[in-house]
């Protein structure tokens, strides 16, 4: 319960600021935040409160998986790298060979959802291939 | 001497209404008094209680077996009522949440491996279930790393990094 207590802000604005299938249970004394946010502001939001209640992510007490509910097949996506191109790969894993290339801040089309770390994508140029979810954001 | 005939007159009609219609209570007085007399048991605003001529019929659903028979006795004991009729069903209790899923140490290890892939300076190990990190990371990626680690699911992640 007191992990639940000193996430209360976190799990308060999740539910305020629209994550569904939101999911808040304790075990082992280590607390896991389970949803889908409507917009990668939102995660972004959750995350800096997160920041904020453990300042730089230390007490390990806190797992916190809130994807984005917009990344679904079908929409089109930006590349958020920093400032490098996003490797598109054969398949899903840093392993695979790199196949494509889609620029930063371009847009590509997202077509399936491997797990919620990889998506099979297709860039402008019509390179299809999996590309790192981090690095996309639906528009 | 015509008044005096007249008020016991009333008296008397007023003590035969008594005796004939035993001084029934009105049918919203007990619906009154049941929702102010039951307002503290648990689930008492979600079932309705209907009342005719004394005979009180509760509908809806209550949280708890205890809560049922608290309001029973409750509603039969206020004066007026002759019979009590108890409708009302147990709502069971919702089911416990699900157990967390932990990924196992071998996707956690590939996936680690991927989110990791771009900060050569990090190091992790993973033991069940518990991804530990140590090393160097720059503080504009911490969070970034921190995202893609608590998606792939682990049971904890230790951060032992240096923040520069």
């Amino acid at each position: 319960m007191a992990l639940q207590d000193k996430y209360k802000p976190l799990t308060d604005a999740a539910s305020s600021l629209g994550v569904t299938n939101l999911q808040v249970r304790e075990q082992n004394n280590v607390l896991y935040v389970d949803g889908d946010a409507p917009s990668g502001d939102v995660k972004d939001k959750l995350w800096d409160i997160y920041n904020q209640l453990d300042p730089d992510y230390r007490a390990g007490d806190l797992v916190l998986n809130v994807n984005i509910s917009g990344m679904v097949g079908g929409v089109q996506a930006q590349v958020v790298t920093d400032e490098s191109n996003l490797n598109v790969r054969k398949g899903p894993g840093t392993d695979q060979p790199v196949v494509g290339k889609a620029a930063h801040a371009s847009t590509v089309t997202l077509i399936s959802k491997t797990n919620d770390q990889w998506w099979l994508i297709k860039t402008a140029a019509g390179e299809e291939g999996y590309a790192y979810a981090q690095y996309l954001k639906p528009i | 001497m015509s008044i005096s005939i007249i008020r016991s007159n009333m008296m008397l009609l007023v003590v035969s209404c008594c005796v004939l219609f035993s001084c029934k209570v009105k049918d919203s007085d007990i619906a009154s008094a049941i929702t102010s007399l039951t307002s503290a048991i648990p689930g008492a605003s979600s079932v309705t209680p209907d009342v005719k001529d004394g005979v009180v019929t509760i509908s809806g659903a209550f949280p708890s077996d205890s809560a049922k028979s608290a309001y029973d006795a409750v509603v039969k004991g206020i004066k007026g009522v002759n019979t009590v009729t108890d409708n009302t069903t147990i709502t069971p209790p919702p089911p416990p949440p699900a157990p967390v899923v932990i990924s196992p140490d071998s996707a956690l290890t590939t996936g680690v491996a991927d989110a990791t892939k771009d900060y050569p300076s990090v190091q992790t190990s993973v033991n069940d279930g518990v991804v530990t990190l140590t090393g160097d990371i720059k503080r504009a990626d911490l969070q970034k790393l921190m995202e893609s680690l608590h998606s792939l699911k682990p049971k904890k992640i230790v951060n032992n990094l240096t923040i520069k």
